[in-house]
């Protein structure tokens, strides 16, 4: 799976409240969390979020409560990738169970800026700067996570075993 | 090669006999958890594997705690999808209010998670019933959805951080102190992936309120999981309550740990996390500058009878400072009714308190309490992020029971022995 998009960056710890408000977890309708992703660390992104970009940050991205409707924000945004230095631990593993495709690599973290056009190979882990031209290689996931996300989650993966 | 308490647990869930951290394995799980907010989502999961029973339905456990009772009409349907599908798929442990408690209050409560049980919850202070000697951690509702139809999950083995108590405990600190201590030490990301062994002398003579509250913090600092062994103190609580019988395990002596972090306690002060993370912590000292808006005292952290216990030792016969809003909320009905017996609720109300029934509410900024911008609130809670409590440029600082109650009487943070100099504590003020 290929893809490609302009980046949004954002710091270190970013927190699943920052992610999506605890406000706002009243409903699991991913198009109206949508509506409030991120929005704590930057106000305007969900209007600025497009199909396809791509969030960049710095270390243990997605830390603190394990509601799932975090990465189903980022996901309903439209975001096609999530590249961190680090995950959280639960983020990590919520993000694989409902398809959104993460990569965890740190020089891309640090040299990747805000506004550049990235190109994202899953299947290999390969990051290119489309922008800069610099190239970045993350640990691909096995070929069974990589199914997962395929097929949108777990539980289209198993229901489709 | 020896194993720690973390590894045995899950070694005997998947008919192992060792295990080596990052080895992937498929567990047995003795119960899974969801509440309000993640259930739903589960639930929804659940429903499209197309299968008409959980793996066990008395070891599903769902709890309406975060926006109860209900907070709005959103709030409502997400409970009602809980209630409608314990009843449907005749699910025992199914909490209504009334009955109910914050989830991480009531489980051990009820003797429902045991030493020696494995335990997933989708909520991420699962991690909690460490203190009771189990291997418990936070998962997402998609986790949930699979643990609840086949009673499995695959986990990676993880390593292990020791942390040695040592030295004589300060009056007026306690576990909430020594938690945040060791996260301010390590950051929020120091046990990232890793189990959290709380051991050492102090921690032998901890009681189990206290060892709650440390297990329930092991993931701000992003643990897996934080774990106690089981002692005379955990059974003193734990054999009244036991729904299931239980296995004690120990660390074996050659057990190999990834770090010892090793803390002289004799000095340590009460501990304040400033905004906006749990990290930045601060002895109580040097955050007596800072005024406040509100308090809140309870939450799956320090929500339990000792906390209200101090709480109460401090605030009887006092007065809250008039600027100030205080918001007090015990964890499950049994310790609201042991504090009303006690007459502690009494005390808050008297001075000047409000007594809420068990919600996570105002942990989250929910409901039960919300933040206006610029507002500042010192609570007993779990976490500071940028608008945990309420609006966005709102500021939370963490603390002890006894530093929120010093604090509700002063209208500032405040070291407790502030409002009793006469009882005395090796700083001056």
């Amino acid at each position: 799976m290929k893809y490609s998009g302009k980046v949004h960056k954002f710091g270190a710890d970013i927190d699943t409240d920052a992610i999506i408000p605890a406000r706002y977890l009243n409903t699991f309708d991913p198009r109206e969390l949508a509506l409030h992703c991120m929005e704590d660390a930057d106000p305007d992104f969900p209007q600025k979020v497009k199909p396809g970009d791509i969030i960049v940050a710095d270390k243990n991205f997605g830390c603190g409560s394990s509601r799932e409707h975090a990465p189903i924000a980022i996901k309903g945004a439209g975001v096609s990738c999530v590249i961190a230095s680090s995950f959280a631990r639960i983020f990590y593993r919520n993000a694989i169970n409902i398809g959104l495709p993460i990569l965890e690599c740190e020089a891309a973290a640090e040299g990747i800026k805000a506004g550049d056009e990235v190109e994202i190979e899953l299947e290999n882990g390969h990051i290119k700067n489309l922008s800069s031209g610099e190239d970045f290689q993350a640990m691909p996931f096995p070929e069974f996570m990589q199914g997962i996300m395929a097929k949108g989650g777990l539980i289209n993966y198993v229901k489709g075993k | 090669m020896g194993m720690t308490i973390s590894q045995k647990i899950l070694a005997r869930h998947a008919g192992r006999e060792m295990l080596e951290p990052g080895e992937l394995i498929n567990c047995q799980l003795d119960l899974v958890l969801g509440n309000d907010v993640t259930a739903p989502v589960a639930i929804a999961e659940f429903k499209k594997l197309g299968i008409d029973k959980v793996f066990d339905q008395s070891r599903v456990v769902l709890v309406p705690d975060h926006f109860t009772p209900n907070k709005d009409i959103k709030s409502a349907e997400q409970c009602k999808i809980l209630r409608d599908f314990a009843r449907q798929y005749e699910i025992e442990n199914y909490f209504e209010i009334g009955q109910m408690g914050i989830e991480h209050c009531l489980l051990p409560e009820q003797g429902l998670v045991v030493p020696g049980d494995l335990v997933i919850g989708a909520d991420s202070h699962t991690c909690t019933y460490g203190a009771l000697g189990a291997f418990a951690t936070g998962v997402g509702s998609t986790d949930m959805a699979a643990g609840m139809a086949t009673g499995e999950a695959w986990f990676k083995v993880p390593e292990s951080i020791k942390f040695v108590y040592y030295g004589r405990l300060p009056r007026w600190v306690g576990g909430k102190d020594l938690i945040l201590q060791t996260i301010g030490d390590i950051g929020v990301d120091g046990a990232r992936y890793m189990s959290m062994e709380f051991t050492g002398e102090v921690i032998e003579n901890l009681s189990i309120d206290n060892r709650f509250t440390m297990a329930n913090m092991a993931i701000e600092a992003g643990g897996k999981n934080g774990i106690f062994a089981a002692d005379e103190i955990t059974l003193d609580y734990v054999k009244k309550r036991a729904k299931r019988p239980f296995e004690l395990y120990q660390s074996d002596p050659d057990a190999v740990y990834f770090d010892i972090k090793e803390y002289d306690v004799s000095q340590l002060e009460p501990v304040v996390a400033f905004p906006h993370l749990p990290e930045n912590t601060r002895p109580v000292t040097e955050a007596t500058h800072v005024s406040l808006d509100q308090v809140v005292i309870g939450s799956c952290t320090n929500g339990r009878i000792e906390d209200l216990e101090i709480t109460a030792s401090l605030l009887k016969g006092q007065k809250v400072h008039p600027e100030i809003r205080v918001i007090i909320f015990p964890g499950t009905r049994e310790i609201y009714l042991e504090a009303l017996r006690r007459g502690y609720i009494e005390t808050f109300i008297e001075a000047g308190a409000v007594v809420s029934t068990p919600t996570c509410g105002p942990c989250l900024g929910g409901h039960m309490g919300i933040l206006a911008r610029g507002e500042k609130a010192l609570a007993t809670t779990n976490r500071n992020f940028v608008g945990r409590m309420g609006h966005p440029e709102s500021e939370v600082y963490l603390a002890s029971p006894a530093v929120a109650a010093a604090s509700a009487v002063k209208g500032r943070i405040t070291a407790p022995w502030e409002l009793e100099p006469e009882r005395g504590f090796h700083y001056e003020i």
